[in-house]
Protein backbone atom coordinates (compact mmCIF):
# COMPACT_ATOMS: atom_id res chain seq x y z
CA UNK A 1 0.00 0.00 0.00
CA UNK A 2 1.68 3.48 -0.97
CA UNK A 3 1.46 6.11 1.56
CA UNK A 4 -0.87 8.06 -0.54
CA UNK A 5 -3.19 5.63 -0.31
CA UNK A 6 -2.87 4.54 3.47
CA UNK A 7 -3.93 8.43 4.68
CA UNK A 8 -6.97 8.37 1.80
CA UNK A 9 -8.03 5.34 3.93
CA UNK A 10 -7.68 6.35 7.20
CA UNK A 11 -9.34 9.66 6.81
CA UNK A 12 -12.44 7.90 5.49
CA UNK A 13 -12.71 5.57 7.87
CA UNK A 14 -12.00 8.12 10.44
CA UNK A 15 -14.73 10.32 9.03
CA UNK A 16 -17.42 6.93 8.76
CA UNK A 17 -16.75 5.96 12.19
CA UNK A 18 -17.11 9.32 13.70
CA UNK A 19 -20.63 9.86 11.78
CA UNK A 20 -21.64 6.39 12.96
CA UNK A 21 -21.01 7.77 16.55
CA UNK A 22 -22.71 10.85 16.46
CA UNK A 23 -25.35 9.05 14.52
CA UNK A 24 -26.24 7.11 17.53
CA UNK A 25 -26.39 10.15 20.40
CA UNK A 26 -29.77 9.93 20.90
CA UNK A 27 -31.02 13.54 20.72
CA UNK A 28 -33.66 14.00 24.05
CA UNK A 29 -36.49 16.50 22.53
CA UNK A 30 -36.82 17.68 26.17
CA UNK A 31 -32.79 18.52 26.57
CA UNK A 32 -32.97 21.21 23.30
CA UNK A 33 -36.46 22.73 24.69
CA UNK A 34 -34.69 23.02 28.00
CA UNK A 35 -31.91 24.73 26.29
CA UNK A 36 -33.93 27.10 24.55
CA UNK A 37 -36.50 28.87 27.15
CA UNK A 38 -39.07 29.11 24.75
CA UNK A 39 -42.51 30.49 25.94
CA UNK A 40 -45.89 30.08 24.29
CA UNK A 41 -48.62 30.43 26.91
CA UNK A 42 -52.05 28.01 26.21
CA UNK A 43 -54.83 27.15 28.39
CA UNK A 44 -56.46 23.77 29.57
CA UNK A 45 -60.21 23.41 30.63
CA UNK A 46 -62.11 20.44 32.00
CA UNK A 47 -65.55 20.79 31.68
CA UNK A 48 -66.38 17.89 33.93
CA UNK A 49 -64.47 20.05 36.91
CA UNK A 50 -66.42 23.41 36.32
CA UNK A 51 -69.23 23.20 38.78
CA UNK A 52 -70.81 27.05 37.41
CA UNK A 53 -69.96 28.66 40.17
CA UNK A 54 -68.95 31.81 38.10
CA UNK A 55 -66.40 32.58 40.25
CA UNK A 56 -63.84 32.98 37.73
CA UNK A 57 -66.09 35.81 35.86
CA UNK A 58 -66.00 37.68 39.32
CA UNK A 59 -62.65 37.74 39.55
CA UNK A 60 -61.85 38.35 35.98
CA UNK A 61 -63.84 42.02 35.81
CA UNK A 62 -62.65 42.87 38.86
CA UNK A 63 -59.22 41.93 38.31
CA UNK A 64 -59.01 43.46 34.89
CA UNK A 65 -61.68 46.63 36.08
CA UNK A 66 -64.28 45.47 33.17
CA UNK A 67 -67.32 47.29 34.36
CA UNK A 68 -69.22 44.98 36.91
CA UNK A 69 -72.71 45.26 36.03
CA UNK A 70 -72.50 46.00 31.77
CA UNK A 71 -72.93 43.88 29.58
CA UNK A 72 -69.30 42.73 28.54
CA UNK A 73 -67.17 40.30 30.00
CA UNK A 74 -63.67 38.95 29.02
CA UNK A 75 -64.49 35.57 30.23
CA UNK A 76 -68.26 33.62 30.53
CA UNK A 77 -69.51 30.38 31.83
CA UNK A 78 -72.18 28.66 29.32
CA UNK A 79 -74.49 26.03 30.88
CA UNK A 80 -75.74 23.12 28.04
CA UNK A 81 -78.82 20.92 28.88
CA UNK A 82 -79.01 17.99 26.38
CA UNK A 83 -82.36 16.72 26.89
CA UNK A 84 -83.06 12.91 26.27
CA UNK A 85 -84.71 13.51 22.66
CA UNK A 86 -81.76 15.54 21.16
CA UNK A 87 -82.58 19.25 21.88
CA UNK A 88 -80.16 21.11 23.09
CA UNK A 89 -80.72 23.97 25.13
CA UNK A 90 -78.28 26.35 26.36
CA UNK A 91 -77.78 29.37 28.35
CA UNK A 92 -75.40 32.08 30.31
CA UNK A 93 -77.13 34.90 32.51
CA UNK A 94 -74.79 37.87 32.74
CA UNK A 95 -71.86 35.49 31.24
CA UNK A 96 -72.36 33.82 34.76
CA UNK A 97 -70.75 36.32 36.74
CA UNK A 98 -73.51 35.33 39.95
CA UNK A 99 -72.98 31.42 39.22
CA UNK A 100 -75.61 28.88 38.15
CA UNK A 101 -78.79 29.55 41.06
CA UNK A 102 -81.74 28.36 39.15
CA UNK A 103 -82.88 25.54 37.18
CA UNK A 104 -84.50 27.88 34.54
CA UNK A 105 -82.40 28.67 31.89
CA UNK A 106 -82.71 31.85 30.57
CA UNK A 107 -83.94 32.15 26.68
CA UNK A 108 -83.54 36.10 26.30
CA UNK A 109 -87.06 37.35 24.32
CA UNK A 110 -88.62 33.83 24.85
CA UNK A 111 -88.66 34.14 28.72
CA UNK A 112 -87.20 31.33 31.05
CA UNK A 113 -86.93 27.77 30.06
CA UNK A 114 -86.71 24.95 32.71
CA UNK A 115 -86.13 21.44 31.11
CA UNK A 116 -87.97 18.67 33.59
CA UNK A 117 -85.40 17.09 35.57
CA UNK A 118 -86.54 13.69 34.05
CA UNK A 119 -85.71 14.77 30.08
CA UNK A 120 -82.25 15.51 30.97
CA UNK A 121 -79.84 13.70 29.44
CA UNK A 122 -76.22 15.43 29.67
CA UNK A 123 -76.07 18.60 31.54
CA UNK A 124 -72.61 20.33 32.19
CA UNK A 125 -70.68 23.80 31.97
CA UNK A 126 -67.99 25.17 29.57
CA UNK A 127 -66.09 28.13 30.57
CA UNK A 128 -65.41 30.46 27.65
CA UNK A 129 -62.34 32.80 27.41
CA UNK A 130 -59.55 34.37 24.38
CA UNK A 131 -58.45 31.31 22.40
CA UNK A 132 -55.37 33.30 21.85
CA UNK A 133 -55.58 31.50 18.46
CA UNK A 134 -51.67 31.06 16.76
CA UNK A 135 -53.37 32.54 13.47
CA UNK A 136 -55.74 35.03 14.74
CA UNK A 137 -58.43 36.18 12.73
CA UNK A 138 -58.71 39.59 14.93
CA UNK A 139 -55.29 40.32 14.12
CA UNK A 140 -55.38 40.38 10.53
CA UNK A 141 -57.70 42.69 10.15
CA UNK A 142 -57.09 45.60 12.55
CA UNK A 143 -56.33 49.20 10.53
CA UNK A 144 -54.26 50.46 12.23
CA UNK A 145 -51.56 47.94 13.99
CA UNK A 146 -53.05 48.27 17.67
CA UNK A 147 -53.95 44.59 17.92
CA UNK A 148 -51.91 42.36 17.81
CA UNK A 149 -49.63 39.01 18.77
CA UNK A 150 -46.68 38.85 20.94
CA UNK A 151 -43.44 36.43 20.86
CA UNK A 152 -45.30 34.26 23.68
CA UNK A 153 -48.80 34.28 21.91
CA UNK A 154 -50.53 36.19 23.91
CA UNK A 155 -52.99 38.23 21.31
CA UNK A 156 -53.26 42.28 23.18
CA UNK A 157 -54.74 45.45 22.34
CA UNK A 158 -53.03 48.47 22.84
CA UNK A 159 -55.23 51.10 24.05
CA UNK A 160 -53.63 54.08 22.69
CA UNK A 161 -53.71 53.00 19.13
CA UNK A 162 -56.74 51.57 18.80
CA UNK A 163 -59.39 53.68 16.98
CA UNK A 164 -62.74 51.55 18.11
CA UNK A 165 -63.44 50.72 14.35
CA UNK A 166 -64.81 47.18 15.33
CA UNK A 167 -63.18 45.31 12.53
CA UNK A 168 -61.54 42.97 15.05
CA UNK A 169 -64.85 42.50 16.92
CA UNK A 170 -66.82 41.27 13.49
CA UNK A 171 -63.46 39.01 12.89
CA UNK A 172 -63.16 36.98 16.14
CA UNK A 173 -65.21 33.61 15.13
CA UNK A 174 -65.25 32.94 19.31
CA UNK A 175 -67.00 36.33 19.71
CA UNK A 176 -64.66 37.07 22.69
CA UNK A 177 -63.89 41.01 21.93
CA UNK A 178 -66.22 43.41 23.06
CA UNK A 179 -66.06 47.26 23.02
CA UNK A 180 -64.87 49.11 26.53
CA UNK A 181 -67.70 51.09 27.58
CA UNK A 182 -65.42 53.15 29.80
CA UNK A 183 -61.85 53.09 27.85
CA UNK A 184 -63.91 53.06 24.56
CA UNK A 185 -61.80 50.71 22.46
CA UNK A 186 -61.96 47.07 21.55
CA UNK A 187 -61.07 44.84 24.61
CA UNK A 188 -60.16 41.16 24.96
CA UNK A 189 -58.73 38.43 27.68
CA UNK A 190 -55.06 39.10 27.84
CA UNK A 191 -54.47 35.78 29.51
CA UNK A 192 -53.90 37.99 32.76
CA UNK A 193 -50.56 38.82 30.74
CA UNK A 194 -49.64 41.19 33.88
CA UNK A 195 -50.19 38.15 36.24
CA UNK A 196 -48.32 35.29 34.50
CA UNK A 197 -45.33 37.04 33.35
CA UNK A 198 -44.80 37.72 36.95
CA UNK A 199 -44.65 34.12 37.45
CA UNK A 200 -48.39 34.09 38.97
CA UNK A 201 -51.68 32.50 37.42
CA UNK A 202 -54.59 33.98 36.17
CA UNK A 203 -57.11 35.41 38.10
CA UNK A 204 -60.12 33.05 36.67
CA UNK A 205 -57.85 30.28 37.16
CA UNK A 206 -56.84 31.58 40.47
CA UNK A 207 -60.52 32.00 41.68
CA UNK A 208 -61.35 28.26 40.34
CA UNK A 209 -61.94 26.23 43.63
CA UNK A 210 -61.60 23.10 41.54
CA UNK A 211 -59.44 23.32 38.63
CA UNK A 212 -60.92 23.30 35.98
CA UNK A 213 -58.95 26.43 34.24
CA UNK A 214 -55.20 26.02 34.27
CA UNK A 215 -52.70 28.21 31.95
CA UNK A 216 -49.52 26.79 30.99
CA UNK A 217 -46.18 27.18 28.96
CA UNK A 218 -46.84 24.60 25.97
CA UNK A 219 -43.19 24.61 25.01
CA UNK A 220 -42.13 23.33 28.12
CA UNK A 221 -42.72 19.53 27.90
CA UNK A 222 -42.70 19.34 31.71
CA UNK A 223 -45.55 22.28 32.39
CA UNK A 224 -48.89 20.25 33.75
CA UNK A 225 -51.20 21.52 30.71
CA UNK A 226 -48.37 20.36 28.55
CA UNK A 227 -48.27 16.61 30.07
CA UNK A 228 -52.41 16.69 29.98
CA UNK A 229 -52.61 18.15 25.84
CA UNK A 230 -50.23 14.89 25.11
CA UNK A 231 -51.38 11.97 27.16
CA UNK A 232 -55.43 13.07 26.99
CA UNK A 233 -57.87 13.49 24.21
CA UNK A 234 -58.51 17.81 24.37
CA UNK A 235 -60.68 19.40 21.73
CA UNK A 236 -60.50 23.14 20.67
CA UNK A 237 -63.90 25.17 19.82
CA UNK A 238 -64.44 26.01 15.98
CA UNK A 239 -61.67 24.26 14.64
CA UNK A 240 -62.80 24.94 11.07
CA UNK A 241 -62.13 28.45 10.91
CA UNK A 242 -58.25 27.69 10.82
CA UNK A 243 -57.46 30.28 13.55
CA UNK A 244 -55.57 27.39 15.33
CA UNK A 245 -57.10 28.16 19.03
CA UNK A 246 -54.67 27.30 22.03
CA UNK A 247 -57.27 26.99 24.74
CA UNK A 248 -57.94 23.04 24.85
CA UNK A 249 -60.92 21.66 26.17
CA UNK A 250 -60.91 17.77 28.12
CA UNK A 251 -64.57 16.62 27.51
CA UNK A 252 -65.69 18.56 24.44
CA UNK A 253 -69.03 17.81 23.22
CA UNK A 254 -69.84 18.43 19.42
CA UNK A 255 -73.11 20.47 20.80
CA UNK A 256 -70.73 23.13 22.59
CA UNK A 257 -70.22 26.04 19.54
CA UNK B 1 -44.31 73.07 -17.94
CA UNK B 2 -46.48 75.78 -16.83
CA UNK B 3 -46.98 77.59 -14.13
CA UNK B 4 -50.78 76.50 -13.85
CA UNK B 5 -49.12 72.95 -13.64
CA UNK B 6 -45.99 73.59 -10.96
CA UNK B 7 -48.75 75.67 -8.62
CA UNK B 8 -51.20 73.09 -7.83
CA UNK B 9 -47.93 70.09 -7.87
CA UNK B 10 -45.91 72.30 -5.11
CA UNK B 11 -48.97 72.47 -3.12
CA UNK B 12 -49.32 68.37 -3.36
CA UNK B 13 -46.07 68.07 -2.47
CA UNK B 14 -46.03 70.24 0.14
CA UNK B 15 -49.28 68.10 1.88
CA UNK B 16 -46.91 64.86 1.07
CA UNK B 17 -43.77 66.04 2.97
CA UNK B 18 -46.46 67.57 6.03
CA UNK B 19 -47.69 64.24 6.49
CA UNK B 20 -44.49 62.59 6.25
CA UNK B 21 -42.94 65.15 9.06
CA UNK B 22 -46.16 64.66 11.08
CA UNK B 23 -45.96 60.32 10.77
CA UNK B 24 -42.27 60.63 11.90
CA UNK B 25 -43.04 62.73 14.75
CA UNK B 26 -46.29 60.66 15.59
CA UNK B 27 -45.45 57.04 15.17
CA UNK B 28 -43.17 55.84 18.09
CA UNK B 29 -39.60 54.41 16.83
CA UNK B 30 -40.78 50.96 18.33
CA UNK B 31 -43.63 50.97 16.54
CA UNK B 32 -43.35 48.12 13.43
CA UNK B 33 -43.01 44.73 12.57
CA UNK B 34 -42.31 42.49 15.81
CA UNK B 35 -41.28 38.95 16.43
CA UNK B 36 -44.49 37.50 14.66
CA UNK B 37 -44.25 39.05 11.50
CA UNK B 38 -46.58 42.00 9.75
CA UNK B 39 -49.55 39.54 9.61
CA UNK B 40 -49.79 39.43 13.65
CA UNK B 41 -46.86 41.20 15.31
CA UNK B 42 -47.16 44.98 13.60
CA UNK B 43 -47.32 46.82 16.83
CA UNK B 44 -45.91 49.13 19.37
CA UNK B 45 -43.86 47.15 21.37
CA UNK B 46 -43.65 49.00 24.76
CA UNK B 47 -47.29 48.11 24.53
CA UNK B 48 -46.41 44.83 26.16
CA UNK B 49 -44.47 45.98 28.86
CA UNK B 50 -47.74 48.49 29.78
CA UNK B 51 -50.13 45.28 30.17
CA UNK B 52 -47.39 43.51 32.33
CA UNK B 53 -47.42 46.32 34.45
CA UNK B 54 -50.89 46.05 35.04
CA UNK B 55 -52.02 46.53 38.93
CA UNK B 56 -52.92 43.06 39.95
CA UNK B 57 -56.23 43.14 42.66
CA UNK B 58 -56.16 39.50 43.38
CA UNK B 59 -53.30 38.61 45.45
CA UNK B 60 -54.11 34.93 45.92
CA UNK B 61 -53.57 32.41 48.98
CA UNK B 62 -49.60 33.17 49.69
CA UNK B 63 -50.15 36.48 50.03
CA UNK B 64 -52.93 35.78 52.79
CA UNK B 65 -50.69 33.52 54.59
CA UNK B 66 -48.18 36.16 54.88
CA UNK B 67 -49.79 37.41 57.93
CA UNK B 68 -52.81 35.38 58.28
CA UNK B 69 -50.72 32.12 58.54
CA UNK B 70 -52.38 30.81 61.69
CA UNK B 71 -55.81 31.12 60.07
CA UNK B 72 -54.67 28.84 56.94
CA UNK B 73 -53.38 26.58 58.93
CA UNK B 74 -56.33 26.14 60.37
CA UNK B 75 -57.93 25.59 58.10
CA UNK B 76 -55.87 23.37 56.38
CA UNK B 77 -58.15 20.41 56.58
CA UNK B 78 -61.59 21.97 56.14
CA UNK B 79 -64.30 21.29 54.00
CA UNK B 80 -63.56 24.73 52.07
CA UNK B 81 -60.21 24.62 51.69
CA UNK B 82 -60.22 24.35 48.17
CA UNK B 83 -61.66 27.53 47.80
CA UNK B 84 -59.22 30.53 47.79
CA UNK B 85 -59.63 33.21 50.53
CA UNK B 86 -60.18 35.98 48.04
CA UNK B 87 -63.46 34.32 46.58
CA UNK B 88 -65.64 35.13 49.76
CA UNK B 89 -63.49 37.80 51.88
CA UNK B 90 -62.88 39.89 48.40
CA UNK B 91 -59.82 40.44 46.58
CA UNK B 92 -56.85 42.01 48.59
CA UNK B 93 -56.14 45.00 46.50
CA UNK B 94 -53.40 46.74 48.78
CA UNK B 95 -54.74 45.51 52.06
CA UNK B 96 -53.93 46.23 54.35
CA UNK B 97 -52.93 49.49 53.55
CA UNK B 98 -55.72 50.07 50.90
CA UNK B 99 -58.57 49.21 51.78
CA UNK B 100 -57.58 48.72 55.60
CA UNK B 101 -60.47 46.13 56.00
CA UNK B 102 -61.93 43.38 53.23
CA UNK B 103 -65.69 43.20 53.11
CA UNK B 104 -66.59 39.76 53.38
CA UNK B 105 -69.27 38.42 51.01
CA UNK B 106 -71.79 36.48 53.50
CA UNK B 107 -74.54 36.78 50.98
CA UNK B 108 -76.76 33.90 50.07
CA UNK B 109 -76.01 34.20 46.38
CA UNK B 110 -72.06 33.66 47.20
CA UNK B 111 -73.21 30.24 48.58
CA UNK B 112 -75.88 29.05 45.99
CA UNK B 113 -73.42 29.42 43.28
CA UNK B 114 -72.24 26.24 44.29
CA UNK B 115 -75.38 24.67 46.40
CA UNK B 116 -78.28 25.44 44.81
CA UNK B 117 -79.17 21.99 43.67
CA UNK B 118 -79.55 21.49 39.83
CA UNK B 119 -79.67 18.26 37.81
CA UNK B 120 -76.39 18.13 35.71
CA UNK B 121 -75.12 15.10 34.52
CA UNK B 122 -71.53 14.54 33.24
CA UNK B 123 -70.98 17.34 35.65
CA UNK B 124 -69.26 17.56 38.95
CA UNK B 125 -71.90 19.76 39.84
CA UNK B 126 -73.65 17.33 40.55
CA UNK B 127 -72.07 15.41 43.10
CA UNK B 128 -72.00 18.85 45.52
CA UNK B 129 -74.81 18.79 47.86
CA UNK B 130 -77.54 21.20 46.87
CA UNK B 131 -80.35 22.98 48.35
CA UNK B 132 -83.54 24.38 46.56
CA UNK B 133 -83.04 28.36 47.53
CA UNK B 134 -86.52 28.68 47.35
CA UNK B 135 -87.40 26.14 50.04
CA UNK B 136 -84.51 26.31 51.97
CA UNK B 137 -84.48 29.06 55.43
CA UNK B 138 -85.60 31.19 52.83
CA UNK B 139 -84.77 34.74 53.61
CA UNK B 140 -82.19 33.29 56.56
CA UNK B 141 -78.25 33.83 56.04
CA UNK B 142 -76.56 30.60 55.40
CA UNK B 143 -73.79 31.32 57.86
CA UNK B 144 -76.16 31.86 60.66
CA UNK B 145 -76.37 28.17 60.75
CA UNK B 146 -73.32 27.12 59.27
CA UNK B 147 -70.06 27.85 59.38
CA UNK B 148 -68.97 29.31 55.95
CA UNK B 149 -65.18 27.31 56.59
CA UNK B 150 -66.67 24.16 57.87
CA UNK B 151 -70.51 23.91 56.86
CA UNK B 152 -71.36 20.83 56.98
CA UNK B 153 -73.86 20.18 60.45
CA UNK B 154 -72.82 16.69 61.35
CA UNK B 155 -69.11 18.15 62.75
CA UNK B 156 -70.18 21.28 64.13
Amino acid sequence: MKRREFLKSTAVFVAGASISVSALDFIDPKEILAANPDLRWGFLVDTHKCVGCGFCVKACKIENDIPYDANVTRTWVERYVIKKDGDVVMDSPKGARDGYTSKLLDQNHSGMLQVPDEEIAQAFFVPKLCNHCATPACVQVCPVGATYQAADGVVLIDRTWCIGCGYCIMGCPYGVRFFHPVEHVADKCTFCYHRISKGGNTACAQACPNGARRIGNLKDPNDPVTVALMTQRVGVLRDEYGTKPQVFYLGLNKEVR
Amino acid sequence: MKNHVWRPLFVVIAIVIGILLFRAFYVPSDFGAQERGYTFGYHRLSNEQEWKDYPAKYKGNDYCNECHDDKIEELESAHHATIPCENCHGAAFDHPDDPEKLVIDRSRGLCIRCHSELIMPSSDRNDIPGIDPAEHNQGEECSECHNPHNPSLEDM
